[in-house]
Order: C-alpha cells, then structure tokens, then sequence
C-alpha cells in the first residue's frame, strides 16, 4: 500500500475554542490509483490534503506513504517529503513569477536532485506548452499555468499526486481538458492521485471517491 | 537544492531591477554618505597623529616657557651643561610661493628616536642631514618650498601636512630667529643626581606627554558634530533600504510558500535570503565606499580650512585610502542591511507554510504594529525627555537627537492616519472622497519614504535653525570684540614702543594685546590683560555680570572669564579664580566667546604687567576718528608695512568668511540628507506604482480618465509632503534647541540664543513640495499612460 491513513485527527483554534476539523480520519491509497476527495466547504478536505503532504501537522493518528511514516517527521524531514516522494498541484497554480515557463516546469526536479532534460520535454510536448518556454506566468492563461503547475509536479516524478481543486480556477471547457492530460500523464508514472474536488463530475472519473462531512469520511 | 533556490530568489531581482536598483542606491547612498564622513574624519585624525608624532608631543615630556613662546638657546646649552638630556625644537611659519608652511627644526644628535623625518630613519646619513642643509616636507608643500629656500627640500609623507622638518639651525635662519628655541624635548632615560629644573631654567615648564595631541582633543567634538550627521544621513539611506527589502520580501511572500511547499528546508531557505542580502550589501557597499570617496574628496578642502580656522589644525588636503576606512565602510553597510532585513527575515522565518500569501501592504498594517510602533515612539520620547533633563555630555545630547528624530519618525504615520481620516470626513464629491481615502490606504506603503523626508526636513530646518542663529549671534558679537577701528602688528618689542609713542597723540585710545597662554582652574586657558576704558566698558555685554564689573577689573580687584572657561571649570560669578602666581580674583562678569575653542580670563593691564613683566605687547588696537588717515600715516611715517595694519571691517569679513566655510560642510550634508530623502520618496512611488494598478483599476473603469488618475497621484504626493512639512517644523525647532543649548554647550562652551528664521521655512517648504512633486512626477506620468490592456486584466476572471 503506498498510502494508509490511519486514525487522522485535526483541530485548529477558533474564537470559542478548539474546532475539529478531522475527527479520525482512515483511508488507504494503492499506486496507480486515482481517489476524489469531496465535500462542503469547510469540511476538512484541503485540511487532509495538506496533513498527507507534509505541509501541515496533525495531532494524533498516522500517515504512511510507502511504509515510513510521515506523521512523525520534523519540518526538515517533511521538505525532503515533498521534494522527492510527493508533488502537490494547488488551485492557485503558486509558480514562481519571476522564473519562465521553462525554469517553473524544472524547479522542482531541480529540487529533488532528479532533473532529467528528455522527460521536461516530454511533458511539455504532451502538456501543449511547447513554445511558451520563455514566457512568464503573467503572460499565459489560467489554463496555461495549471499546465506548468502539472508539468512542474510530474517532472520530479512524484509517488503521490496531491491536487487541491486543480481546476478550480478555470472554465468548464479548459478545466477538463487539463483534467485529462493530468490524468493520463499521472497513469503513466504509476503515481497514485488524490484530488479534492466539488465537482461531482469530475470526481466520478477517479478510481475511487471519498466524501468527508464534518471532519469524518463517509 | 542550493543552486535551484538561489535562482528562484535572483530571479525577482532579475524581474525588478527598479527594486534592485533601489536596494543598491539606497545602501550605497547610506554608505557613501557615512563613509566620506569617516574618510573626512580619518583623514583629519591622521594628520593631527602625524603633526603628534613628528614633534613628539604625544611620547615625551616637554619643556616649555612659563610665558610667551620663545626659550634662548643659552639656556639649552645651560640645561646640557647640567646633565639634562632635553633636545631643541623651534617651531614657526613662513610664506613659500604664498603658501604657509610650518617650519619644524629639530637636533638630530639630541631628539630621542622615532622624532624626525622617516626618510631620515630609513637610510640616510644624519652626518647628511646636519652638513648640506636639506628640509624635508610634507609633499603638499614640498614644490613651493623648493622654490623658497636656497636648500634641499626632499617630499616625505610621514611629515604632517602643511610642515618642513629640517636642522634646528637651519629653522633659525629661515624663521629670522637665530639664537632662539620653541620647546626642549625631554629624553626619557635622564642621569642621575642632576640639579633641579627650577635652578637651572626656573622660566620653564614642565608638560607631561601628551598622549594623542592637543588639537585632536579639541578636534574631537567637531568631528563628533560631522559622524552625528554622517549617521543622519546614513539613517535616512536605511529607511529607503528597509523599505526596499521590506518590499521585495513582501513580494516574494508567495514565493517562499511554494519553495517550502516544493521541498525547500525553512532553514535553509532563510540562510539563503539572508546571504543574498549580505551578498548585495557588499555590492552596495562596495558602491558607496567608492561614492564616500568622491563626497569625501569634495568635502576635505572646506574640512580643512574650517579646521585651520577654528582650531589652528593643519589637515591635509589630499585623501589617501586607508583599509581600516574602506572596511568600515563594507561593514557598515553590512550591518545596515542586517538592521534593515532582519525583521523581514524574522517575519519569513515564522510565516505559516499555509499563511495566506495574498497581497498585503508591505509594511506596517497590522494593529499589533501600530500599537508597537506608538509604544515605541512614546519610549522614544520619554527617553528625550529624561535626556534632556538629566544627560550630560555630547554623547546623551546625541542619544537626545536620536531618540527625539527616531520617536518623531515612528510617530509619523500614527499622526497622519488621522489627519486624512478628518480630510475624508470633511470633504465632499464622490472624487475627493475617493482621493482621501485612497492616499489614506498608501499610507503604509510610503510610510518609510515620509519618514525618511520628516528626518531630512527637520534635519534642514534645525541646523539652519542653528547656523542662522549663530550668524547672527556671531555677528553681534563681531561689533562688540571688534570695536578699535585699526589692529596694528609690530615686529619686535622696539616697534611696538615706537608705535606706542607715535600714535599716542593720534587716536583716542590704544588698546594693547598682551596676553599669556596659561591654565586657570586646571584648564588650558589665555589670560589677556586689559587697558580698561570706555571700549570695553561701553561695548562688551555680558552673560551674567555683578557690577560695576570694569572699575574692579581695572583696579586688578576682579577677573572676567569667557563662556567656555565658566562651564569647562564649572565657575560662577563671586567664586575666585587664581590667575597666576598665588593672586586669587574674584569672578565680577562672564562674556561669550564665540568661535573660540579655548577658555579665557582677562584682568586689569597693571595686573597683568606685574604677574608677567616680561610679556610686551606687539599688538595693539587703536581706536581713531579717521582711520584712514592714521593708516596712511602709520605707513607713511613710520614705515610700517601695510600688511602690518588691519582694519576692523577686514577682519570682521575674514572672521565672517571661516564661519561659512565653517558650515559649509553641514549645509553640504543637508542637502545631500534631502536629495537622498527625495531619492526615497521616488523609489517609493515607483515600486508602488506596479502595485497600484488593481487598486486604480476599479476607479478607472467607474469614469475616471488616466490622466486624472495621474494627476491625482501627483497631488497626493505634494499633500503627504505639505502634511509631512507641517510635522517636520515643530521637530526642526526642537532639534534646533537641542543643538543650540545642549550640543553647542557641550561641543564647544557656549550657549546660543535662538532665533526664529520663517522666510527660510517657507524656502525650505517650497523645496520640499518641489521634491516631492519631482519623485511622483515619473510614476505618475508612467500611470496616466498605462495601457487599458493592463488595467482591464484586473477584472479579467481567469487571472
């Protein structure tokens, strides 16, 4: 199992006291599988997206990605998580603004110490970006960037793919058109995907859907 | 891992060259500022070393006359004679192709080692020096001389400027003073059983070494006056360097998130940041130093003289690089970036990796600041407050500056905030409303800008608060001293008797000169002897007096001290003071002085004549109804050379002439203070304006053309300056005050009155609105041309 969640328990201070917002949280992830992660506004979905990729802290259960567990790591432990073992996509596409598209796509390759020149390539042919190296991410569209936040994350070869709403920010017609180029360029790494998402129908094209209500799955 | 970061954070540079330039102009600007100071300052302090060391008064004791400044050599050879080691030194001026050059000679068989020209201990033969006359010179003033005298003038850097070191014989002849000693040098290992100094040469005095030189101690507060300005500027260079760090890290909020979430170790990162700021700071530094250099070259000769007039100090002209300077000058722009950076480095190192890293004003919006910020400024003021009432010293009076200038900057936008709070209630129309609340949101953003301007703005009105001052005061006092229509210079004792007897019957009073370099009160101090009449009595105004001062003067019954005396040896009127021998005078008037730096005494002239009857005046000013025609007669008759005689309205415009110069330099440092606060306020607006199209985006697309929008930004910026102006004023007053009752007492023993200057404020308002209409004049043309292209992407969903 590349992913075992086990147990996950999150809560943050509010104005009136702790407020939980996962309330044991189990769940299991094999490679190559695709999972949805729905649920209201509120309910704790960005909050496990960030407890698995090491961005955040949780207070008690653990989290598993290839046997070693990710709960126990400390801050320095969890940055080489997210360098080497897990690539994350965000709604806001976060490339860095003053780097082209070329060095956005490399950077964290670069990172991890496992930048290979051909795969670049060869995202970038598949993601249709091919000409716009030298652009900026001011100059693209919205769809363009989520490419090179794709491109960027593939290109260190990630075990496990985090998006938090990917395409969120985009249109109908362009959300699902890099929808299907993620998937298709995930399925050929063999990397497992976990996508928060409202949108039912794109949740129905994952392997698995999850639904998380008030801090617990359903 | 190291090298994909570091690209990632040069890239925003690489992206914002404004910002870069900003960063590097403001430090270099700081820097350069700071750093001539310090040259200026190093250079000065060097030459005094020099002057030290070349006549050995810092290592060795010395023997010097107990009254006017000459020893005969008979009493060397008597000295020698009874076993003491003493060698002789005759110091004097001569005129070299119009230049002034001071003449040093010594003996080499007898100086002690380490006395002397370098060029002498590094080779030559003394046997050389003492048979074919040779002078060595500083290389200043190596060429004129060489044209002067029928010797050998040899260039030797390690002699103090303005200075020929030679054979004591050969000073002689050149000096005209041929039997005739300055000083006498006493060699540390002296033989035993010699008879005492007060059998041999009872007319001399014993003075201890001196450990540094005379005139670097009383240098010092001048050169404190400069490095306290070199740090105003150099504070108002690092506003702009904070503010432009403060930026650039604010702008790159988002990129440390997606750094941190792509893997990048928090540690490192920061250690990267903060090695990147270091590697700029030296790249700045770099510039600055060479920029100080420039400003340092430019200032020394105004330096120099302002010294020469003040102090009697010879500084060098020429400005050498010396490592220890250029070093401080990288460190300190080192740790003005680290004192600039490193609340931006705290603030990153303990942002959330899920901290919103959305637009936010980079500075100062927070409550929890504000509150700081007012915390601070209030301490800042209470600590004024405490040092104006209990500090002593020019070190607490400094600190009273700083805290007051700091506190005020603080304060400042806590002040303005509801200032436009009131101009957005009081106003009406849809636009107005807009513009007030607007320029209110900009606030934070140019906060650091403004204070920069308040600091030089009040920096400008409290010095020239102070020099207006002084100028007045100074001139004043002018007409009181100088009050004899011609001073006449007679060349020996003999003229001086002739010159007595031929004008007795010309002018209604002659007022001889005599005076005595001496110590009252353990102060190093001249007393004068007075011809008491209606010349002083009816001109010099006193400080505090218990009268009738003059008649108990006259009758050698009480003594009058000037300013500096009183404050330096702490006395008042009725205290008694020993004037020399015993004698004790009561004090009956204390007069200022201004531009002297040493103490002074003055008592009756028969007083005078019987405590030191081997003093004769050579010097006299005579008081007459037609000067012209006794001038004309002094030449004429008596054959007195015209340079001899100086008339009242000369000296006054010479005196005039060393107090500009005197201020040149800190009117040059004012200026250079406000050109960089204006470079502030530019930089500001610019950097801003990037950030300002969503903000006018909206304003735009309701109804408001572009050029509007531009004009509006221009009149926000002239307000913000009138406001900033309307706070630096009272500041400028305060810092005036300080300067006038606290600094000046401390630095140079008097007190000024102060004098208000409201046409001058005007000039100055004027310049400022004229600044601040300049910096905004760029980026607000650049907005009322940005393209709609740019503004409608504001509203564009998908971005």
């Amino acid at each position: 199992m590349l992913l075992d969640v086990d147990d996950l328990k999150k809560s943050y201070d509010g104005p009136s006291g702790p407020i939980e917002v996962l309330r044991g949280v189990s769940f299991a992830l094999d490679s190559g599988q695709t999972l949805a992660l729905t649920g209201e506004s509120g309910s704790g979905k960005s909050t496990l997206l960030h407890l698995v990729g090491g961005l955040d802290e949780a207070d008690a259960g653990t989290i598993r990605l290839g046997g070693a567990e990710v709960t126990g790591l400390n801050d320095h432990g969890r940055a080489a998580l997210r360098r080497g073992s897990v690539g994350i996509v965000f709604q806001q596409f976060n490339l860095i603004p003053s780097l082209d598209v070329d060095a956005n796509i490399a950077f964290q390759a670069r990172l991890a110490g496992a930048a290979d020149p051909d795969r670049i390539a060869r995202l970038t042919d598949a993601l249709g970006l091919a000409g716009q190296g030298a652009k900026y991410p001011e100059q693209l569209s919205g769809g363009q960037q989520q490419r090179v936040a794709i491109a960027r994350t593939l290109a260190a070869r990630p075990r496990l793919v985090l998006a938090d709403e990917p395409t969120g920010n985009l249109d109908e017609a362009t959300a699902s058109e890099v929808l299907d180029q993620m998937l298709e360029l995930v399925a050929e790494t063999g990397a497992a995907l976990m996508m928060v998402t409202h949108s039912p129908g794109l949740a129905a094209r994952m392997n698995r859907q999850l639904r998380l209500s008030a801090g617990l799955l359903q | 891992m190291t090298r994909a970061c570091l690209q990632a954070l040069f890239s925003h540079w690489w992206r914002n060259p404004l910002q870069l330039f900003t960063l590097l102009a403001g430090l270099g600007l700081a820097t350069a500022l700071w750093s001539g100071v310090q040259a200026v300052n190093s250079e000065a302090r060097s030459s005094y070393d020099a002057a030290a060391a070349t006549l050995g008064e810092a290592r060795f004791d010395q023997l010097v006359p107990r009254a006017g400044d000459t020893i005969p050599q008979q009493t060397f050879v008597a000295l020698r004679r009874a076993g003491w080691k003493v060698a002789p030194v005759l110091s004097g001026t001569m005129t070299a192709n119009g230049i002034r050059v001071r003449i040093v000679g010594i003996d080499p068989l007898t100086a002690p080692g380490g006395i002397g020209p370098q060029a002498l201990e590094t080779g030559t033969d003394p046997a050389a020096f003492l048979s074919q006359p040779v002078l060595f010179a500083n290389p200043e003033v190596a060429d004129p001389l060489a044209g002067a005298v029928p010797d050998r003038v040899v260039p030797d850097k390690g002699v103090a400027p303005g200075t020929a070191l030679t054979d004591i014989g050969v000073a002689q002849r050149l000096l005209e003073r041929p039997g005739e000693l300055s000083r006498l040098i006493i060699v540390p290992r002296q033989p035993m059983g010699r008879p005492p100094l007060d059998r041999i040469a009872p007319d001399l005095l014993r003075r201890p070494a001196q450990g540094g030189s005379d005139v670097r101690r009383l240098t010092d507060s001048f050169h404190l006056n400069l490095s306290a300005f070199g740090l105003l500027s150099f504070a108002v260079g690092i506003f702009i360097v904070h503010g432009a760090i403060g930026l650039a890290f604010e702008q790159r909020r988002a990129m440390v998130r997606t750094l941190r979430a792509l893997g990048m170790p928090l540690r490192r990162l920061v250690i990267l940041m903060a090695a990147e700021l270091l590697m700029l700071a030296l790249v700045a530094g770099a510039i600055g130093v060479l920029l100080g250099y420039a400003v340092a070259a430019a200032l020394l000769p105004d330096v120099a003289a302002t010294l020469e007039g003040l102090y009697g100090a010879q500084v060098s002209g020429a400005l050498q690089l010396r490592p220890a300077w250029w070093l401080s000058g990288l460190g300190i722009a080192m740790a003005g970036t680290v004192l600039a950076g490193a609340g931006a480095l705290w603030r990153i190192a303990r942002m959330p990796i899920l901290h919103s890293a959305g637009a936010r004003a980079w500075s100062m919006t927070s409550r929890r600041w504000r509150r700081v910020q007012a915390v601070a400024a209030v301490a800042l003021f209470l600590a004024a407050g405490i040092l104006a009432r209990h500090g002593d010293g020019l070190v607490p009076g400094f600190g009273l500056l700083a805290c007051l200038l700091l506190g005020a900057a603080l304060a400042l936008p806590l002040l303005l905030d509801p200032l436009l709070d009131v101009g957005m209630r009081r106003t009406r129309g849809v636009v107005s409303e807009w513009f007030w609340a607007d320029t209110r949101q900009q606030l934070p953003g140019l906060s650091l800008s403004l204070m920069a301007l308040l600091l030089a703005m009040a920096a400008n009105v409290g010095v020239s608060t102070m020099v207006s001052s002084f100028r007045l005061t100074f001139e004043g006092f002018l007409d009181q001293r100088l009050a004899s229509e011609l001073y006449v210079t007679a060349e020996d004792k003999a003229q001086a008797e002739e010159l007595q007897a031929f004008v007795a019957s010309r002018v209604r009073a002659v007022l001889p000169l005599l005076s005595v370099e001496t110590r009252l009160a353990g102060v190093a101090a001249d007393l004068y002897g007075a011809r008491v009449g209606p010349t002083y009595s009816e001109n010099w105004k006193f400080l505090d007096s218990r009268k009738p001062v003059w008649p108990h003067v006259a009758a050698g019954e009480a003594v009058i001290v000037n300013e500096q005396l009183a404050r330096r040896a702490g006395l008042t009127i009725g205290e008694h003071l020993d004037v020399g021998q015993g004698v004790r005078l009561p004090i009956a008037g204390i007069v200022g002085d201004y531009g002297n730096p040493v103490g002074q005494a003055v008592i009756g002239e028969a007083l005078f004549r019987k405590l030191f009857p081997e003093i004769r005046a050579t010097r006299f000013g005579l008081r007459s109804n037609d000067p012209e025609a006794l001038r004309a007669a002094l030449i004429r008759e008596l054959g007195l050379p015209p340079g001899a005689i100086v008339d009242q309205a000369r000296i006054k415009a010479f005196s005039m002439r060393v107090f500009e110069r005197t201020f040149t330099v800190t009117a040059a440092l004012n200026v250079l203070t406000l050109a960089v606060a204006g470079f502030a306020m530019l930089m500001s607006l610019l950097t801003l304006a990037g950030m300002r199209v969503p903000q006018l985006a909206p304003a735009w697309a309701l109804g408001l053309t572009r050029r509007t929008l531009g004009r509006l930004e221009l009149l926000r910026a002239m307000l913000l300056a009138a406001l900033t102006m309307a706070m630096a004023l009272p500041l400028g007053l305060a810092l005036a005050w300080v300067l006038l009752a606290i600094v000046n007492v401390e630095a140079f023993g008097w007190r000024l009155p102060m004098y208000l200057f409201p046409s001058d404020y005007a000039v100055l308002g004027v310049c400022a609105l004229a600044a601040a209409t300049l910096a905004a004049a760029w980026p607000a043309w650049r907005l009322s041309r940005t393209p709609p292209s740019d503004l409608l992407k504001v509203f564009s969903n998908e971005r």
